[in-house]
């Protein structure tokens, strides 16, 4: 029926008062602007046209609290707000779609099913910036969300929500639908600029911020297509509403992408600060792990965010409780591991990510991935020497925190917490040349 | 010229939308791979006059990113997701079957010309591991059952 099979709680949302994202999202004709409508869609855009100043609808989504949900958190009202007033450029906006970061696969979702909830959160996150051409940048490989997308913008364009003079307002507003060309570090905000502006991938200095100086040197507002999707409902029911969910600094609701050893992997939208133990555990939701194994550690946040251990997931899933524990809540991607990967076996897989998704601009990350990778590997084949931890050690120590962007740090993170959090296995590995646990996961 | 009219309009037509020549390379790209399953330096040189931006540029830009190679591959392209959500559940397995079923090594193309398999990163389907895409087709949720049939009706098809 859905071009992904993925499973979701749309059942849940569709009776539950405040979950809002995955309402409709397993209405197979959600995608068509008449049945979106239906639903109350593109009328939050016609409040803002009619009656909403560009600083009320700033206002309103500061209200919020909405964070940013690609990862960072940065507070989206807040980041708006930076746009210079007096600037007389063109200013855009630019809607990150360039879903990659390991164990995320949220906005594929809304994109696929519920494409114009996208473009309603771009066009009035557009006109809170005096935005009148927005891009969404969708990842390359994505070409089904890049159909539903355009398929959406020419709906959209038809029934007047986009184009010239909207619905009467006097605002104009285009729309282009970008894709790129297969490089994760394209979902870093200023690699994302670039690779629009038809260069390499390759991250900028800042300052400038984009909000200043950024696509074509213009103000610039970079989202993620989750955090735009969010803006129609806070404008409906208001920042108060939005700010009233979740816990007292992380608002709202988040969609989470489950993966791994569990029985019901699947994209789950809860309120902040849900408990993750229950995600993982919960009948409703992960339902446990998978063949009844045991759990010896989660990825919290996607492939860049530190390792819980299965003492520490009776946790909040918000900003702050997992900074808590040492962790962050990064684009929400909950990786589930059991008792049966070897802790060098995943980290293999991560650190061979990370080097080849360096974009190669800054010298640590670009050599520092590289240095890790072949230490790693060689502890994987049996070839580990004594010393190869604090060489890793080392390595990591150099790159963390001197880079221009943050894919430096995102290879360290994980790398640092697997090491402190089993430091047995890694000295096993060298000492015996093998791996302490067998790794050997059979597809079905 | 190697791109047809039909993907020389197109480029124009994406190229009309971007406040600058330049951005117009990826979409450009694009739709040169499209048609033709690679991109060369012939085919930046025929980009460089439809969009009007230096071939050095579109040069610059194609070298970066992993879906403009520069070599013609299969009919079918099958990219497997080895990173570590669909590694979990057995990606690296499916990897071997897939090497077994087609009688090659990963990166490899059949003689036949059919199939080329790779393994890619991570193509945002962590909870319907593990998968597979064919050209532009997502495979998810795999079993061998399911690989089976898969490749048979590819088969069958060509």
């Amino acid at each position: 029926m859905f071009y992904s099979p993925v499973i979701t709680n749309a059942a849940e949302a569709a009776g539950h008062k405040d979950l809002h994202l995955f309402k409709y999202i397993e209405d197979p004709q959600q995608h068509k602007i008449e049945t979106y409508e239906a639903h109350g869609g593109y009328k939050a855009w016609k409040k803002v046209l009619k009656g909403m100043s560009a600083d009320q609808v700033i206002e309103e989504v500061k209200k919020s609290g909405l964070r940013g949900r690609g990862g960072a958190g940065f507070p989206t009202g807040m980041k708006w707000g930076f746009v210079p007033k007096a600037s007389t450029k063109p200013r855009y906006l630019c809607c990150n779609a360039d879903e990659s970061e390991p164990g995320t696969c949220k906005d594929r979702v809304l994109m696929e099913r519920d494409p114009h909830g996208v473009i309603e959160g771009m066009a009035i996150s557009a006109y809170a910036i005096d935005c009148h051409l927005m891009f969404i940048y969708i990842r390359g490989e994505f070409d089904h969300c890049r159909e539903r997308m355009e398929q959406a913008m020419d709906e959209a364009y038809a029934r007047g929500h986009l184009g010239k003079n909207i619905n009467g307002s006097g605002y104009d507003l285009e729309m282009i639908v970008h894709t790129g060309g297969g490089a994760y570090i394209c979902g870093e905000e200023t690699a994302l600029l670039n690779s629009i502006e038809g260069e390499r991938g390759m991250s900028r200095m800042r300052p400038p911020f984009p909000a200043i100086e950024g696509l074509y040197a213009c103000p610039t507002i970079v989202n993620n297509v989750e955090s735009l999707a969010s803006v129609p409902h806070i404008i409906n029911r208001g920042g108060d509403w939005y700010a009233s969910l979740g816990t007292e600094k992380s608002k709202g609701t988040k969609i989470f992408s489950l993966s791994g050893h569990v029985k019901r992997p699947g994209n789950y939208e809860v309120e902040m600060g849900f408990n993750l133990k229950k995600l993982i555990f919960d009948p409703e939701y992960g339902g446990g792990m998978l063949d009844d194994k045991k759990l010896k550690g989660v990825i919290p946040g996607g492939a860049s965010t530190p390792f819980l251990t299965p003492d520490m997931i009776d946790v909040g899933l918000d900003y702050e409780a997992l900074q808590t524990v040492g962790s962050m809540l990064g684009s929400g991607a909950i990786i589930v591991i059991n008792e049966d990967a070897c802790i060098v076996w995943v980290i293999k897989k991560l650190i061979h990510f990370f080097r080849h998704e360096s974009c190669g601009k800054c010298t640590p990350c670009r050599e520092g991935t590289g240095w890790l990778e072949k230490i790693i590997n060689r502890i994987e084949l049996g070839q580990g020497q004594p010393g190869d931890i604090e060489k890793i050690e080392d390595v990591c120590g150099n790159i963390l925190g001197r880079t221009i962007c943050p894919l430096g740090d995102a290879a360290v993170m994980p790398i640092q917490s697997a090491i402190k959090q089993w430091r047995d296995e890694w000295l096993y590995h060298i000492e015996h040349k093998k791996c302490m646990v067998k790794t050997n996961f059979e597809f079905k | 010229m190697i791109l047809t009219e039909t993907s020389v309009e197109e480029i124009k037509e994406k190229a009309a939308k971007y406040p600058r020549r330049k951005s117009a390379i990826l979409p450009a790209l694009t739709v040169a791979y499209r048609q033709l399953g690679y991109v060369d330096e012939e085919i930046y040189r025929e980009v460089s006059k439809v969009i009007g931006v230096p071939n050095v540029e579109i040069a610059e830009a194609a070298t970066f990113y992993t879906m403009f190679p520069k070599k013609p591959r299969g009919k079918y392209l099958i990219q497997v997701c080895h990173n570590i959500s669909c590694a979990l559940l057995g990606a690296d397995s499916l990897i071997s079957y897939l090497e077994e079923k087609l009688g090659i090594n990963k990166g490899e193309t059949t003689e036949d010309n059919l199939f080329t398999l790779i393994s890619v990163e991570c193509l945002g389907s962590c909870s319907t591991a593990p998968m597979m895409q064919i050209n532009h087709d997502f495979h998810e949720n795999l079993t061998r059952d399911k690989v089976d049939k898969i490749l048979a009706g590819l088969k069958a098809k060509a």
